[in-house]
C-alpha cells in the first residue's frame, strides 16, 4: 500500500491551533488520575488542581493571540472572535471552579469527577466556539451537554436534580438530532459542511433557492434554538435549572450560553446574510417572543434559581436582537454582551450561593428578606448584579443593552429594539423584589447565617463585580475588541 | 424516486429483492389474517394462562436484573463502539505509518484512563 | 443503483418515526430507543450523500455520530437507574415534581 503523504507542518499547525483545548482536556484526565491517588482529605487538592489547569490554558489563548491560525484542514479556527469567546469562556470555568472550592464542601461535591466533567465541558465550549465546520461545532455540542447533562444530575440523591438532569437530557438528546439532520440536509444540498465554503456558495446563489438546503438551515437553527434556550424551544430550561446544583447552574447560563452563541454567531454572520429577507422575520419573531415570554415568566417565580433562569432566557432573547440585527455592529453588540452576562450571572448565583443554606428550598425569595442590613457586603454584592441584570446604568449590563439595542435601530428593527427597551422595564420589576426584600422587609427571627466564604470563592465575587462595574465605566477597550473580533471573522 | 421505480423493472439488479419482500409480506400478513378467518375461537381460563399446557409459572416473568448488570453494560456499550475507530485504522495501518499509530496511541490511552478510573472506582466488581 | 432521493427519503422516514416515538412515547426507555432511531436515520443520509459524492467525509461523520449516540445512551441510561432508585418508575409523566 502507499504510504498516505503527511504533511507534518499542517499537523503540527493544528494542534498548535487547538493548545488551549488540549490543556485543559490534559488537566481533566490529570484531575481523573490524581483523583485515584489522593486520599478522602486531600481531594480539595482537585479543585486547585483545575484552577491551575484553566488558568494556564488562559495563558495559552492568549498567546496564541488574536491572529488567524487554521487547523487540521480548516476543521478547525482560533482567529479574533474564536480568542474572545474562548477568553470569556474560560473566565467562566475560573470563576466557576474557584467558587467550586466553597461549594463543594458544603454539599458534598467534592469528588474527581466533578471537576473532571466541568472540564471536559468546557473543553467542548472552546471547540463549539472555534469550530469552522458544521461536524465540529456538531462534536464540540455533544463534548459540552453530555458532561453536562451528568453535572445536572450530580445530586443523584435528590429527586429535583435527577428529574431536571433527565427532562434536559431527553429534550436536549431530541434538539441535537434534530441538529444533526440539519447538518445532513446542508451537507446533502451543498456537498460540504465547512462553513465558510457553504458561505461563499451562498453568495453566488445556487443554494439559495434549495428547498432541502433550506429545510436543513432551519433544523439547524431550531437544534441551536434549543441549547441557547429560545422560546418556544425553552421547556427544559427552568427545570435544568432549578434542579441542578447551583454551581452547575450559574456554569451554565455563562458558559454554556456563551459557546451556543458563539457558534450560533458564526453560522449567522456567515451564512445569512445572503437568504437575509427569509431569515431576518424568523429571527425577528424568535427574539421577541424569548424575550417577552421570558420576563413575564419570571415575574411569577418565587425561587431565585427558577427566577434566573427564566431571565436567562430572556437574556438570550435580547442576544437574539443582536444577531437579528447582524453586521459588524450586531456582532460586536453579541460579543460584548456575552462576556458582560458571564460576570453578572456568575455572580448572581455566588451570591445567592453563599444565603442560601441548602439546596431545593434555600432559595425562595422570602429566605432574602432583612440580610440586606445585617450583611452589607453579600447585599450590595446581590444588588449590583441584579441591577445590571436589569440594565440600569452605571452597570455593564446596561452598557451592553445600549449596544445591543442600538444595533437593531441601525439596522431598521426599530419595533424590535422597542420591545426590547419595554422588556428591559419589566424586567426591572422582578429584578428588584429580592433587592427590596433584603432591604425593606423584616428580617424574621432566626434568620439564616450566609456562609463564611473561601478566599478563592471572594476572590471570584469580587472579580466578578469589578468586572461589572469596569465594563460599565469604561466599556471602550472590550467593545474595540470585540469590534475586532468581529471584523477577523467577516475579512 | 425514480430510482425506486427502476427497481420494479425485471432487468434491475434489485428486482430480487423487492419480490422476495413482496413474497414475505404477503405471506406472512396472509398467514396471520388465514387463522384469524379460519381458526376456531373457543376462549377459557386454561386459554388465558401463560403457557396453555405444561406447569404453571411460579413467578411473573418479569425478573428484576441487578443494577451491576446495566453498570457493566453501559461501560460494555462505551468500550465497544470505541472499536469501530480500529478498524478502519486497522486496514490502513501500513500507510499511516507513524503517524497513525502515534494517534491511535492517543486514543486508546485516553480509552485506558477511563479504564483504570472505572476499576479503580470498583465498576468492574461484581458483589 | 438506487439515487439519492430514494435513500433521503428512508432517512427522513426513520427520522420521523423517531420523532413521533419521542413525541408520543411515555416511556423513558423507549424515548431513549426513539432518540437513537432518529440518529441511525440521519447516519443513513449522511452515508448516502457521501457515497454518491463520492467524499469519505459522510461515512466519517457517521461513525462521529454513532459514538456520539453511544455516550448519549450511556448518560441517558446511567440517569434512568439513579431516577429508577428513587421513583420506581420510567414514565415521563411522573417526573412533576418541578413545575412553572
Amino acid at each position: 500500500m502507499t504510504p498516505i503523504a503527511m504533511d507534518t507542518g499542517a499537523l503540527v499547525r493544528g494542534l498548535y491551533c487547538i493548545l488551549p483545548e488540549m490543556v485543559v482536556i490534559g488537566t481533566a484526565i490529570l484531575v481523573l488520575l490524581a483523583d485515584l491517588l489522593l486520599p478522602e482529605e486531600g481531594k480539595k487538592r482537585l479543585c486547585h488542581l483545575s484552577v491551575a489547569g484553566v488558568a494556564a490554558a488562559i495563558l495559552s489563548a492568549l498567546w496564541l493571540g488574536p491572529g488567524k491560525i487554521e487547523g487540521f484542514s480548516g476543521m478547525i479556527v482560533h482567529d479574533g472572535m474564536g480568542l474572545f469567546f474562548t477568553l470569556t469562556i474560560l473566565a467562566a470555568a475560573l470563576l466557576t471552579l474557584m467558587m467550586a472550592t466553597g461549594y463543594s464542601e458544603w454539599e458534598g461535591t467534592q469528588k474527581g469527577e466533578f471537576y473532571a466533567l466541568i472540564l471536559l465541558s468546557t473543553s467542548g465550549m472552546l471547540f463549539m466556539a472555534e469550530g469552522t465546520d458544521l461536524m465540529t461545532v456538531f462534536l464540540g455540542l455533544e463534548t459540552l451537554s453530555i458532561p453536562i447533562y451528568c453535572l445536572v444530575g450530580f445530586h443523584r440523591g435528590r429527586m429535583r436534580s435527577l428529574e431536571g438532569a433527565m427532562k434536559y437530557f431527553l429534550l436536549g438528546a431530541f434538539s441535537s438530532g434534530f441538529f444533526l439532520y440539519g447538518i445532513a440536509l446542508m451537507y446533502a444540498a451543498a456537498g460540504t459542511t465547512r462553513i465558510p465554503v457553504i458561505a461563499s456558495m451562498m453568495r453566488d446563489a445556487r443554494l439559495y433557492g434549495n428547498p432541502v438546503f433550506l429545510a436543513g438551515i432551519g433544523l439547524l437553527l431550531v437544534g441551536f434554538a434549543f441549547k441557547v434556550s429560545l422560546v418556544p424551544f425553552h421547556m427544559w430550561t427552568p427545570d435544568a435549572y432549578e434542579g441542578a446544583p447551583t454551581l452547575v447552574t450559574a456554569f451554565m447560563g455563562a458558559a454554556v450560553k456563551a459557546a451556543a452563541f458563539a457558534a450560533l454567531l458564526r453560522v449567522v454572520l456567515l451564512t445569512f446574510p445572503a437568504i437575509l429577507p427569509a431569515m431576518s422575520g424568523v429571527l425577528w419573531v424568535l427574539a421577541a417572543l424569548t424575550m417577552t415570554v421570558g420576563n413575564f415568566s419570571a415575574l411569577l417565580q418565587n425561587n431565585m434559581k427558577r427566577m434566573l433562569a427564566y431571565s436567562s432566557i430572556a437574556h438570550a432573547g435580547y442576544i437574539l436582537v443582536g444577531l437579528t440585527a447582524g453586521g459588524v455592529a450586531g456582532g460586536q453588540a453579541v460579543l460584548f454582551y456575552v462576556l458582560v452576562y458571564a460576570f453578572m450571572n456568575l455572580g448572581a448565583f455566588g451570591v445567592i450561593m453563599l444565603v442560601a443554606q441548602r439546596e431545593d428550598d434555600g432559595y425562595d425569595i422570602d429566605n432574602f428578606a432583612g440580610i440586606g442590613f445585617r450583611y452589607p457586603v453579600l447585599g450590595g454584592l446581590l444588588s449590583l448584579f441584579l441591577v445590571s441584570l436589569a440594565g440600569i446604568p452605571p452597570t455593564a449590563g446596561f452598557v451592553g443593552k445600549f449596544y445591543l439595542f442600538g444595533a437593531a435601530v441601525r439596522s431598521g428593527y426599530v419595533g424590535l429594539a422597542v420591545l426590547g427597551v419595554l422588556n428591559s422595564a419589566v424586567s426591572v420589576y422582578y429584578y428588584l423584589r429580592p433587592v427590596v426584600s433584603m432591604y425593606m422587609a423584616p428580617a424574621p427571627e432566626g434568620i439564616p447565617v450566609p456562609r463564611p466564604p473561601r478566599s478563592a470563592f471572594s476572590f471570584a465575587l469580587c472579580a466578578s463585580a469589578a468586572a461589572v462595574l469596569l465594563l460599565g465605566v469604561m466599556p471602550a477597550s472590550a467593545l474595540e475588541f470585540a469590534e475586532r473580533s468581529v471584523l477577523s471573522l467577516l475579512m | 424516486m425514480s430510482g425506486l421505480l427502476a427497481s420494479l423493472q425485471f432487468s434491475s439488479p434489485y428486482f430480487p429483492v423487492i419480490v422476495l419482500m413482496a413474497v414475505a409480506v404477503g405471506l406472512s400478513a396472509g398467514f396471520v389474517f388465514l387463522s384469524q378467518w379460519v381458526g376456531p375461537k373457543r376462549y377459557d381460563r386454561t386459554k388465558y394462562s401463560e403457557y396453555e399446557c405444561g406447569v404453571d409459572p411460579l413467578t411473573t416473568s418479569t425478573v428484576r436484573i441487578s443494577v451491576k448488570f446495566f453498570l457493566v453494560a453501559i461501560l460494555f456499550l462505551l468500550f465497544d463502539l470505541e472499536t469501530t475507530f480500529l478498524y478502519p485504522w486497522a486496514v490502513l495501518y501500513r500507510s499511516l505509518g507513524l503517524f497513525g499509530f502515534v494517534e491511535m496511541g492517543v486514543f486508546v490511552g485516553i480509552l485506558l484512563v477511563g479504564l483504570v478510573y472505572a476499576w479503580k472506582k470498583g465498576a468492574l466488581e461484581w458483589q | 443503483m438506487i439515487e439519492p432521493p430514494a435513500y433521503l427519503l428512508l432517512s427522513a422516514i426513520l427520522f420521523g418515526i423517531g420523532v413521533v416515538g419521542v413525541v408520543a412515547r411515555r416511556n423513558i426507555l423507549i424515548i431513549l430507543m426513539s432518540v437513537e432511531v432518529m440518529l441511525n436515520g440521519v447516519n443513513v443520509a449522511f452515508v448516502a450523500v457521501g457515497s454518491y459524492l463520492g467524499d469519505a467525509t459522510g461515512g466519517i461523520f457517521a461513525f462521529m455520530v454513532m459514538t456520539v449516540a453511544a455516550a448519549e445512551a450511556a448518560v441517558g441510561l446511567a440517569l434512568l437507574i439513579a431516577l429508577y432508585r428513587i421513583r420506581e418508575t420510567i414514565d415521563i409523566t411522573e417526573l412533576k415534581v418541578l413545575k412553572w
